[in-house]
C-alpha cells in the first residue's frame, strides 16, 4: 500500500536563531523498510526525524507521508501514521503511572477508557512490561524507559515507526532485547542512531547525513564498510564487518 | 515518598477523596482549640496512628519528616512563652509562664497536623491524590500542573543537582559564585527546563494531545469509603467537644476534677 | 517565610483557602481561554525548575552569606500572572503535602502570600512599568529589585496580619511586623538580584526564550496612583526599618535559612537559638519567667488553668497517647501476621 511511503524533497530547516540544521535532504523510504539514519553530532538527524511526524515543519521543501504533505493541517493524521519514539525518554514518559501513559495516545483518539488500557496493557505485554503497569516512570530503569516509550508508539498502532538514539543508555541484555524487538516489527522504521552494530542487524539501507545533507545512501553492509568514507564523517567501519571482509 | 505512594494497604484502597476529606477536618478540629489546650488535643493522635499503621508505612519515615518541618514553629511558637508571662500553677506546685503552656500546646498541634497530611499523602500516592482532588472539584489545570510538577521534580532537580556539583567542584570551597556566574548556571538551568518543555509538548503532540490531559482510572465509591469518613468526623465532633482525655484521668485518679 | 498550620486559626486559615481557591479557579479559567497547549508542559516544568534552582546559592555582593531564588518573581515574568499563580501554588502544594513545609491548613494562606503578590501586584504593577522590554541595564535591575521587594514586604505583611489574627502565637503584631518586614527586605533584594541575573542571562543567550506564549496582563485601569503609592510605601518601609536588619545581621541568616531547603538545617537551628538569645537579652524578658515556686504575684483574670484539671488532664492524655500507640502497634502486627 502506498499509504506507508516516506518521501522527503529538498527539505531544509532554519532554527530560529539562524541555524541551518538541515540543508535541502531526499530521500524516499518504501512500505515495510527499515532504514537507518547515521552520522555524526550534530549532523541533524533528529532535527530530520522531527519533521517526519510535523512536530517541525519545513522551512523548505517537503515531507510526504502516504499521500499527504507534512503541515500543520495534516500533522494529526500523519501522526498517527507516525509513532516517534523520542531521544529521552522522560521526555516521553509525562504520565502519572505506565498504564496511563501507555493509555495516553489512544484516549486522546477517542477509544473509550476500557478499550484504550486493553491496548495498552496489549502493547506492554508485546514489550514485555506488563508486570510494571502500576508503577511511576520516573522509577523506571533506563532499559525499562526505552520499553515503555515504545509501548506508548505500539498502543497507537501506527504504521511507521521513527525512533531517535533507542539503544542509548541500555546495557547489553537491554539492547539484545531491543534489537530482537526491532527486528520482529512488520512497520516502516526509521532509526537514527549511533549504534552502528544495531543498524546492521536491524536495518536493509542506510542514510548517511554530514552537515545536515546527505552525503551518501544504500544498502547498509556497503555503506558502512567503506572505512575511509566511515572516518571521513567521524564514524567507524563496524567490527562485525571487519571480520567478514578484511581488508 | 513515592515508594509508599505504590504500596498496596487497607489505607491505600481508600479513596484519596475520602481521606482527604477525613484529614481536613482533622485538622480544622485540632486547630480550633484554644490556645492552652492540651489534654483535649491527646485523643486525636488517635487519627495519625491508626492511618499509619494501616497503611503499613514507616512510622521512623513520617516521625522523621515531622522532625524536619520543626523549627519553624518552634521558632515561632517560642516567642510565646517570652511575651506571655501570666504564671499558671502547674500540678506539684510549679508555677509555669501561660506561654510555656500554648508553646507546647503549638508544638502538639503541629506535631498532629503534620503527620496527619504526611501519612494521608504517603498512603495516597500522587496520580490517586490528584484523581481525588479534581474529583473533589479542583480546577483541571491546577490538577494537570500538580501532575506534571510532580512528574518533572526529579528530573529537573537532578539536573540543578549535578549543576551544583559540577559548580561546587570548581569553586574550591567558597560559598556560591558571584552573581554574574550564579546568573549564567540558573540560567543554563532555565533554559534546559525550557528545551525540556518544548521536547514534552512535541511528545505529547505526537500522541494526539489537544489540550485535555485523559487518564485512566477507575471511580467506584464505596460504602466503606463513607464509612471511614462519617465515623472520623463524628469521632473528631466528639472529641472536641468533650475532653475525652481528662474524663478518662479523672475515672482514673478518683474524680479529681 | 512559609507559614504553618500550627499558628493558624481554622477561620483564618479556611479565609485564605476560599481566597486563594477562589484565585486559583479564575487563573484557571482565564489560562484555558488562552487555548495554548504549550502551556501545560512549560508551566509543569518551570515549576519543577523552581525547585531545582533553590537548590543553587550564589555570594551576595557586600556580605558574607549567600542567597538563592525563591521564584515568585521570575515565574511572573516568564508565564504572566494568571499562569505563575497557579505553578506557584503547584510549587507550594507539593512542599507541604511531600516536604511538610508549610502546612495543608496553612496553603491557603502561603499561596496567597507568595503568590499573589509576585504575580498580581510585583509584576502588573511594578515589574513591566519599570522593566518593559529591556533585557538588561538599569531597567531591568531596578524593575526586578523593587518588584521582588515589594512582592516580598506584601507577603510578609500577609503572614503578620495572618498570624495575628489567628492569635495562636503571642508575638504582639508590632514586634512581629519589626520582625519580618527587616527580613524580607533583605530576602526581597536578594531575589531581585537571582531574578534579574537569570533573566538578563536568559536575554543576552537566547532572547527569544522570554517571549513566552500568550502571557496576557494588562489590566484596563489606570495604575499609576496605585503604583506610586505601592513604591513610596515601599520605599518608607524599606527605609525606616532598615536600622533594624542592620543592627541585626543575622536576621538574613536566619530569614534565608528559613526560606531556604533542608540542606543547612543544623546550622540553621543553630543560628535561631543565637537569634532567639539576642532577642531576649535585648527585651529583657527573662528576669521574670520561667519556673517558680510560691505563689503567683499576679492575680489577674488570666485562662483559668487551674491544676485540679491539669492533673486529671495529664494523666488521661498520656493515657490516651499511649493507648492510641498500642492500637497502632497491634493493628501494625496483625498487618504483618495476615
Ligand atoms: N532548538 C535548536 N535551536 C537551534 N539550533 C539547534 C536546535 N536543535 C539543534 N540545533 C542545531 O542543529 C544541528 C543539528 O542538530 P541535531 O540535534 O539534529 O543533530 P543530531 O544529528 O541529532 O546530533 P546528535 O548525534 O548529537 O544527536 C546542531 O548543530 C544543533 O546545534
Ligand atoms: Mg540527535
Amino acid at each position: 500500500m502506498s499509504h506507508h511511503i516516506v518521501e522527503a524533497r529538498d527539505l531544509a530547516h532554519v532554527y530560529p536563531d539562524g541555524h541551518e540544521a538541515i540543508r535541502g535532504i531526499t530521500f524516499r523510504i518504501a512500505h515495510g523498510e527499515s532504514v537507518g539514519v547515521i552520522g555524526p553530532n550534530g549532523a541533524g538527524k533528529s532535527t530530520l526525524l522531527l519533521h517526519l511526524n510535523g512536530c517541525l515543519l519545513p522551512s523548505r521543501g517537503e515531507v510526504r507521508v502516504g499521500e499527504f504533505p507534512v503541515t500543520r493541517e495534516t500533522s494529526p493524521q500523519v501522526r498517527r501514521a507516525v509513532g516517534m519514539v523520542f531521544q529521552d525518554p522522560d521526555d516521553q514518559l509525562f504520565m502519572p503511572t505506565v498504564l496511563d501513559d501507555v493509555a495516553f495516545g489512544p484516549l486522546n483518539y477517542g477509544l473509550a477508557p476500557g478499550e484504550a488500557r486493553q491496548r495498552a496493557v496489549a502493547a506492554l505485554e508485546r514489550v514485555g512490561m506488563a508486570n510494571l503497569q502500576e508503577q511511576t516512570p520516573y522509577r523506571l530503569s533506563a532499559g525499562e524507559k526505552r520499553a515503555v516509550a515504545i509501548a506508548t508508539i505500539l498502543a497507537m498502532t501506527p504504521d511507521i515507526v521513527v525512533m531517535d538514539e533507542p539503544s542509548s543508555n541500555l546495557d547489553p541484555r537491554g539492547r539484545r532485547r531491543l534489537i530482537e524487538l526491532l527486528k520482529s516489527f512488520e512497520h516502516t522504521r526509521i532509526i537514527a542512531t549511533h549504534d552502528l552494530e544495531l543498524v546492521l542487524e536491524v536495518c536493509s539501507r542506510v542514510i548517511l547525513l554530514d552537515a545536515g545533507s546527505v552525503v551518501t545512501e544504500g544498502p547498509a553492509a556497503d555503506v558502512m564498510n567503506d572505512e575511509s568514507l566511515m572516518l571521513k564523517h567521524g564514524l567507524e567501519r563496524p567490527h562485525s564487518l571487519r571480520h567478514k571482509h578484511p581488508h | 515518598m513515592d515508594e509508599f505512594g505504590a504500596m498496596d494497604s487497607p489505607a491505600h484502597r481508600l479513596d484519596a477523596r475520602a481521606k482527604a476529606v477525613a484529614t481536613i477536618a482533622f485538622i480544622v478540629a485540632v486547630m480550633s482549640f484554644p490556645p492552652y489546650e492540651l489534654s483535649g488535643l491527646a485523643p486525636f493522635v488517635i487519627y495519625p496512628v491508626v492511618l499509619l499503621a494501616l497503611s503499613g508505612i514507616p512510622p521512623a519515615f513520617i516521625l522523621r519528616k515531622v522532625l524536619i518541618a520543626a523549627p519553624f514553629a518552634i521558632c515561632i511558637g517560642l516567642f510565646n512563652p517570652l511575651f506571655d508571662r501570666h504564671p499558671v500553677v502547674l500540678p506539684g506546685g510549679l508555677v509555669v509562664a501561660g506561654g510555656w503552656i500554648s508553646f507546647a500546646s503549638i508544638l502538639f498541634r503541629f506535631a498532629l497536623t503534620v503527620s496527619a497530611a504526611l501519612v494521608w499523602v504517603a498512603s495516597s500516592g500522587m496520580h490517586r491524590l490528584c484523581a481525588g482532588l479534581e474529583r473533589i472539584g479542583a480546577p483541571r489545570a491546577f490538577v494537570v500542573q500538580l501532575l506534571f510538577l510532580h512528574r518533572y521534580l526529579f528530573v529537573v532537580a537532578d539536573e540543578g543537582l549535578r549543576m551544583r556539583r559540577a559548580m561546587d567542584l570548581r569553586s574550591a570551597g567558597a560559598r556560591g559564585p558571584s552573581l554574574r556566574v550564579y546568573g549564567s548556571i540558573t540560567g543554563h538551568l532555565l533554559l534546559r527546563a525550557l528545551d525540556r518543555a518544548h521536547r514534552v509538548y512535541a511528545a505529547m503532540r505526537a500522541r494526539g494531545f489537544d489540550g485535555r490531559v485523559r487518564a485512566l482510572r477507575e471511580t467506584e465509591s464505596r460504602i466503606g469509603d463513607a464509612a471511614f469518613v462519617v465515623c472520623w468526623i463524628a469521632f473528631f465532633a466528639i472529641a472536641r467537644k468533650w475532653n475525652l482525655a481528662e474524663a478518662l484521668g479523672a475515672w482514673i485518679t478518683g474524680g479529681a476534677r | 517565610m512559609h507559614m504553618a498550620d500550627a499558628l493558624i486559626s481554622p477561620a483564618v486559615g479556611g479565609t485564605m483557602w476560599a481566597a486563594s481557591a477562589g484565585l486559583l479557579a479564575w487563573c484557571a479559567r482565564k489560562i484555558r481561554q488562552t487555548l495554548d497547549d504549550r502551556l501545560v508542559p512549560l508551566m509543569g516544568v518551570l515549576g519543577a525548575f523552581i525547585f531545582a534552582a533553590q537548590m543553587i546559592n550564589f555570594t551576595i555582593p557586600a556580605t558574607g552569606s549567600s542567597g538563592h531564588l525563591g521564584g515568585g518573581l521570575i515565574l511572573a515574568v516568564l508565564l504572566g500572572p494568571y499562569a505563575s499563580f497557579v505553578v506557584i501554588a503547584s510549587v507550594l502544594t507539593v512542599q507541604a503535602l511531600f516536604f511538610a513545609d508549610g502546612g495543608l491548613l496553612a496553603l491557603g494562606c502561603n499561596i496567597f502570600n507568595l503568590g499573589f503578590f509576585p504575580a498580581f501586584v510585583a509584576l502588573p504593577l511594578i515589574y513591566r512599568p519599570i522593566v518593559r522590554d529591556a533585557r538588561g541595564g538599569v531597567r531591568l535591575w531596578l524593575g526586578s529589585m523593587l518588584a521582588a521587594i515589594v512582592g516580598l514586604q506584601l507577603g510578609a505583611f500577609g503572614v503578620v496580619i495572618e498570624t495575628t489574627l489567628s492569635g495562636i502565637s503571642e508575638l504582639p503584631f508590632d514586634k512581629f511586623v519589626m520582625l519580618m518586614q527587616p527580613i524580607h527586605l533583605a530576602i526581597g533584594i536578594v531575589e531581585g538580584l537571582a531574578t534579574a541575573a537569570v533573566v538578563a542571562f536568559v536575554a543576552r543567550t537566547r532572547p527569544e526564550a522570554l517571549v513566552m506564549p500568550s502571557a496576557p496582563v494588562d489590566f484596563s485601569v489606570n495604575l499609576r496612583p496605585v503604583q506610586t503609592g505601592l513604591l513610596i510605601a515601599a520605599v518608607i518601609v524599606g527605609g525606616a526599618l532598615s536600622w533594624f536588619a542592620s543592627s541585626h545581621p543575622d536576621g538574613l541568616e536566619w530569614s534565608m535559612g528559613k526560606v531556604s531547603g533542608r540542606e543547612e538545617l543544623e546550622s540553621r537551628e543553630a543560628g535561631i537559638h543565637e537569634d532567639m538569645a539576642r532577642v531576649q537579652e535585648k527585651t529583657a524578658f527573662l528576669p521574670d519567667y520561667g519556673f517558680k515556686t510560691g505563689e503567683p504575684e499576679e492575680t489577674q483574670a488570666w485562662p483559668a488553668v487551674n491544676a485540679g484539671t491539669t492533673i486529671s488532664g495529664l494523666v488521661g492524655g498520656a493515657m490516651v497517647v499511649a493507648l492510641a500507640g498500642l492500637a497502632g502497634y497491634l493493628l501494625r502486627l496483625r498487618r504483618k501476621t495476615a
